[in-house]
């Protein structure tokens, strides 16, 4: 009796927190007729700001689209379409419900033009429902699932940075052709993991390769044990050459822990991860990871471009880029583009002006705005973690092995994808 | 029957974990009467600790082992000082949501100096490798762990058992009012005995850090299955609280072994387990009837 009394409270309390937490922001005033809706333009960041995701993206994406307002005004002057232009962010925690409440806040009551970000695939989907719905548009950045641009596709809605067919696609492919053709895949049970496993043992089947066994892990791991899986792995008949990985954030810190507490590798399993960020590698050491391969969508390190960008955004930060926070700085640049190019911030107009063009910034290269799913593809780049004797500098970790060109990076429109 | 044997292992020293945090749970249970939901918090913070001070004074793994459960201890006793004691008398849904607080604040604090990423931590150099055990080798830091959780248990277990303090803090738990009636005072082991239990939390903390993730969140999901644990050995019951720890662990292992076809399983196998035995038997296998006053 009093355990459940005590739950109820517990729920109760923490009802009223997040009740709290959603108050307070009130929205512009729309007034004149300039050429943008009330006289400016508002971006809103969405994305998690506290939880597993928060250091990949998180506030640093803000500061990174503040970069992207900054250089525009800077570029334009006088000649912008407006100068009033400023962010709103929001935190959705990862959980579907916030972020759809949070998104419609956004649109309605901040006057947002666009929405950016948004990681973990239930909340982004979510999203990309409101947009639809508000005739507003969103620019998903870091959330993996391709439903996004298949079957939950929509006129308003974006995907910018990478999807789940890239990651698959390139370490999949190129790990089966390099290091080994029989791989045990080990996926956290939820939409995310589900949709790497299928796009993994698709992409191992196409290069000739044999996915002679998966598990799916609980998730969350309350137990942060993952040794019943590794093992399993090493004894498996025919035995695998590849541990594929596709846990995220600190379930896949507690995977590569474990994988070298087993030492797996001296028993001739190599480890592929199916998403990794910069920020991971930080957190779990070059050592730890040494001669892992896996797809990313942009390094920080990869010409002088890109480490002019990841100078600045050090110097505001205190760390280097991820792909994430790049990508959210190219999405706000080539809104901001668009809209000074057609002279308005109507949604409809702003589509038309994207949908085919064809860009180059710090972030896409040889990238493309499909105008048939609204994929936005680019080159994608095979990368290897440096063994730790050849780290020469903080946060340089990885090297690129191979560039993935663009239109072979991403998958060729869906049928499911109707705009 | 190798990969029986190596899941068993491996369930032990899950087990471990939940056997030296269910034991600390068990202990101030017992004698505050308080549900501590703060301490995964402090597990977190042992591992936290022994990172830092690798970190940033460069104090070794066997030092962190020693130095980090005891400032833990301190800082638990302080806190029970200044808070948890306040509310003993009331009902124990004030101080289930006070150290539900605790929890929330230490996570954040956490949080804001070191962000949710986690922070590396390596096994100390004499624990790395694997030991060779004939049928199958079993790595190093994880024969360690159970050797040394079985140790701390069975020294606890002394302690209740055979010193003076033990069987005061025995007597406090099982009859409060008439230890109490015989001239002991139990309220200046109230404190420490708390400490105690936060200080097991620590240690368990420092173990996990070359093994886990260590980040701010990390005792956050692992607390709700400790106290499942302790719901199945029997609230307040120090040997129910280890048995179950380490059964559980073993349960967990074999359910992600043999029903690897269903992780669902794994992933719910203690809260069945709970309510099976809540059903069989109420006050958990090793626990009594509530006492009559």
């Amino acid at each position: 009796m009093v355990m459940r009394r005590t739950v109820g409270l517990v729920a109760a309390a923490t009802a009223t927190a997040f009740v709290v937490a959603g108050c307070g922001g009130g929205g512009p005033q729309s007034e004149g007729d300039e050429k943008v809706t009330g006289g400016a333009i508002v971006l809103g960041v969405l994305n998690d700001q506290s939880g597993a995701y928060s250091e990949l993206s998180g506030r640093n994406s803000v500061t990174a689209v503040e970069l992207a307002i900054a250089d525009f005004r800077a570029k334009y002057g006088d000649r912008a379409v407006t100068t009033d232009i400023s962010v709103r962010s929001a935190d959705h925690q990862n959980k579907p419900d916030l972020a759809n409440s949070k998104a419609q806040e956004m649109y309605d009551r901040q006057g947002v033009d666009l929405i950016l970000d948004v990681p973990t695939s239930s909340a982004a989907l979510r999203v990309a429902d409101v947009a639809k719905e508000k005739r507003r548009l969103y620019f998903n950045i870091s959330a993996a699932t391709t439903d996004l641009t298949g079957k939950s596709c929509n006129k308003y809605t974006f995907h910018y940075a990478y999807d789940t067919y890239m990651l698959a696609n390139g370490t999949g492919r190129t790990t089966t052709e390099q290091v080994g053709r029989n791989w045990y895949i080990l996926y956290p049970n939820y939409a995310f993991g589900q949709d790497m496993e299928k796009s993994f043992s698709a992409a191992i089947a196409d290069a000739g390769g044999r996915v002679v066994g998966k598990d799916g892990a609980p998730f969350p791991n309350t137990s942060g044990d993952y040794s019943s899986y590794l093992l399993k792995a090493a004894t498996l008949d025919p035995k695998p050459d590849v541990l594929g990985t596709m846990q995220a954030g600190a379930e896949l810190v507690n995977v590569v822990k474990q994988y070298n507490e087993f030492e797996l590798r001296d028993k001739g399993v190599s480890l592929a991860v199916g998403l990794m960020f910069i920020t991971d590698i930080h957190s779990l050491t070059p050592a730890a990871l040494a001669g892992t391969t896996y797809t990313d969508a942009w390094y920080w390190n990869f010409d002088q471009q890109n480490r002019e960008f990841a100078d600045r955004f050090q110097q505001e930060t205190g760390a280097r880029p991820s792909f994430a926070h790049a990508a959210n700085y190219s999405a706000a640049t080539q809104y901001l583009e668009a809209v000074q190019a057609a002279g308005t911030d109507d949604a409809d107009t702003i589509v038309a002006e994207l949908e085919g063009k064809e860009v180059n910034d710090v972030f896409l290269r040889n990238g493309k705005i499909r105008a048939a799913d609204h994929r936005v593809i680019h080159d994608a780049y095979l990368a290897q973690v440096k063994p730790q004797s050849e780290v020469t500098e903080e946060w340089d970790y990885v090297r690129i092995l191979d560039t993935i060109p663009a239109e072979e990076a991403f998958r060729a429109p869906s049928p499911d994808c109707t705009l | 029957m190798t990969a029986l044997l190596q899941s068993t292992f491996n369930g032990l020293v899950s087990g471990a974990f939940y056997a030296l945090l269910a034991l600390g749970l068990a202990v101030i249970f017992g004698m505050l009467r308080v549900v501590n939901f703060a301490h995964g918090a402090f597990y977190m913070l042992g591992a936290f600790g022994a990172y830092v001070l690798l970190a940033e004074a460069g104090v070794p793994f066997w030092v962190a082992l020693v130095v980090v459960p005891l400032a833990l201890a301190l800082l638990g006793m302080a806190l029970e000082r200044a808070f948890i004691h306040r509310l003993t008398r009331l009902d124990p849904l004030y101080n289930f949501l006070l150290t539900f607080g605790l929890t929330l604040i230490l996570q954040d604090l956490v949080k804001l100096r070191y962000g949710v990423q986690s922070s590396p931590y390596e096994a100390p150099a004499g624990l790395r490798g694997s030991v060779d055990f004939g049928l199958f080798d079993f790595p190093t830091y994880r024969v360690f762990i159970l050797g040394f959780a079985v140790a701390v248990c069975v020294g606890v277990w002394w302690a209740l058992a055979r010193t003076r303090v033990g069987m005061i803090v025995r007597a406090a738990t099982e009859r409060p009012e008439l230890t109490r009636a015989l001239g002991i005072n139990v309220g200046r082991w109230i404190t420490p005995v708390f400490g105690f239990g936060i200080a097991l939390a620590g240690l368990a903390g420092v173990l996990a850090a070359p093994m886990r993730a260590v980040n701010p969140l990390m005792g956050a999901d692992l607390i709700i299955v400790v106290f499942a644990v302790v719901v199945i050995g029997g609230l307040g019951s120090i040997f129910g609280s280890v048995a179950a720890g380490f059964g559980i662990g073993m349960v967990q292992a074999w359910a992600e072994a043999y029903l690897s076809a269903f992780p669902i399983v794994a992933q719910t196998i203690v809260f069945i387990v709970m309510a099976a035995v809540l059903l069989w038997r109420p006050a958990g296998l090793f626990g009594r009837a509530e006492a009559p006053a």
